[in-house]
């Protein structure tokens, strides 16, 4: 693939979860030329992945089929590293790179875990919890294994709740939430119908599966591979024997794309205005990097930057109301799950908080911003580009994150080359084949 | 998307049989390996699973740096963990 590998959308949607694919597709209903990229092997994002394709009509597979007869281009394995000028992005495959130009362009990169260090966190086998489920739902075998399932969030109970389906063995379930936030949390939802179907559903799944609140990791132990989990449940400290630890602290906003297309970002969420468009015109925003607010919301404000980007402000409208609605529940959860004060005494001096480039807590705690922990330290300067300890620190220390730069991931020589001029790569393939 | 039949790659030089339509790391986990190690010696295996941390990347037919939680398992890929 070389650079004149051009394509080029009326509307592009950057993100294939919930949000990107409600946007691409009532964008492309309305007639528009709509393409849709994302870095995953299929659409679907991390909450639908592997289910688009479900017989069954999930909400999932209804969008997935939308997506399909609307006629969207969607183009998956390609992963956008950079935007060279206004109007055309750069994305990069397994074998290639090409150039992405569009009139409006919506942004729907979701969010990722929060992982915070604590002793023994960077052993194999202790993963993210939706990191383990998305290992499970790409082929892991996970029949008859113990996992602890700790960390704070629903995605929680979501992640246990599909791993007892699938006939794991679950000794507890930490959350680190206190019981009067997680009640009100519960009878707050009485005024979500949907959420509560889906609250009878989890609580169908769970059952018999041991769930503390006030609880949290304190060490994971093994030499290698993972042996057990030390947790402190409700004020004691515990031993459990365990094959997997899956742990995430809710979920952080991927805004480093929008940071880079210098979108306006308040409190780690991209800024937008009623029809969903950031600061930088003809870019919107929808899901995830919006506010941490659930499918539902996302399915709602990518349908609105879907049809405002085609230019249907007025059908577009008729949504706002129900995004009110579900704007309530990305404050609930907000409000429901604050990190408390003891997760930040996990760590001890010798445990690693960067992983990329192996940064202590130590040698971090010796400075007082991020940048001088950076040029000092080299932390977040790793490939994952502080993606992980970034809001780690952000936490820890109460560090503020650096302005993006380009590549916004780790890119090959060929690509960046591509930027200066056309070259021919040696490996020539069609887009997106992975 | 997963299926009954299995793909075989080779990890370090031994073979693996996995799932059909399985990742790169799970074969990786499978097969009882790390994915990488880290720069003061650390054995490393997936964190995020969904190409976001750079913990699980390998070596794939000779390219480097590959996600492996964003990669298929084809027949008789050659997949090296990284040192």
């Amino acid at each position: 693939m070389s650079r004149e590998a051009q394509h080029h959308f009326e509307v592009l949607v950057v993100g294939g979860g919930p949000a990107g694919m409600a946007a691409a597709a009532r964008a492309a209903e309305c007639g528009v030329r709509v393409g849709i990229v994302d870095d995953n092997l299929g659409l679907g994002g991390q909450i639908w992945r592997g289910e688009s394709g479900d017989r069954r009509k999930t909400e999932a597979s209804k969008w997935a089929e939308r997506v399909r007869t609307s006629g969207v281009n969607a183009l998956c394995g390609l992963r956008v590293v950079h935007q060279p000028e206004p109007g055309v992005l750069l994305a990069e495959g397994l074998n290639g790179c090409c150039e992405l130009t569009y009139e409006k362009l919506v942004l729907a990169t979701g969010a990722r875990e929060r992982f915070l260090p604590f002793p023994g966190w960077t052993l194999p086998n202790v993963m993210g919890a939706g990191g383990l489920q998305a290992m499970v739902k790409c082929g892991l075998p996970i029949k008859g294994k113990r996992v602890v399932v700790a960390g704070t969030g629903p995605l929680l109970l979501a992640v246990a709740a599909y791993l007892h389906k699938h006939g794991v063995q679950i000794p507890v379930i930490c959350e680190q939430a206190n019981w009067s936030d997680l009640a009100r949390f519960g009878l707050a939802l009485l005024a979500s119908p949907g959420k509560i179907v889906q609250g009878v559903v989890l609580k169908r799944d769970l059952a018999g599966v041991p769930f503390a609140a006030n609880s949290w990791p304190l060490a994971a132990h093994g030499h290698q591979n993972l042996q057990s989990v030390t947790i402190s449940r409700a004020g004691k400290s515990e031993n459990i024997p365990c094959d997997y630890l899956a742990c995430g602290f809710h979920l952080v906003s991927n805004i480093e794309l929008p940071l880079l297309l210098g979108c306006a970002v308040d409190d780690n969420c991209v800024q937008v205005d009623d029809l969903q468009m950031t600061t930088v015109s003809s870019v919107f925003c929808a899901g995830e990097p919006t506010s941490i607010g659930g499918v539902d919301l996302a399915l709602i404000e990518g349908q609105i930057a879907g049809l405002a980007a085609a230019g249907r402000t007025i059908e577009a409208e008729a949504w706002f109301v129900a995004r009110q609605r579900a704007r309530r529940f990305a404050r609930l959860l907000d409000r429901t799950f604050p990190l408390r004060s003891e997760l930040r005494s996990l760590p001890l001096s010798e445990t690693i908080v960067c992983r990329c480039e192996d940064v202590s807590y130590s040698r971090l705690r010796q400075y007082s911003s991020w940048r001088a922990a950076k040029l000092h330290t080299r932390c977040g300067m790793g490939p994952c580009q502080g993606r992980v300890c970034g809001p780690a620190t952000q936490f820890l220390f109460n560090w503020n994150p650096d302005s993006v730069r380009p590549p916004v991931f780790p890119a090959r020589v060929e690509t960046l080359a591509a930027i200066a001029g056309p070259v021919q790569l040696p490996h020539s393939e069609v887009i997106g084949g992975q | 998307m997963l299926s009954q039949d299995t793909v075989t790659v080779t990890i370090n030089g031994a073979p693996v049989a996995v799932p059909s339509g399985a990742t790169v790391a799970v074969a990786i986990v499978l097969a009882g390996q790390a994915c990488r190690t880290s720069v003061s010696g650390e054995a490393r295996g997936p964190l995020c699973g969904m190409g976001i941390c750079f913990e699980c990347r390998v070596v794939v037919d000779g390219k480097l740096h590959c996600r492996s939680c964003q990669l298929l398992c084809e027949p008789g890929m050659q997949v090296s963990t990284e040192n």
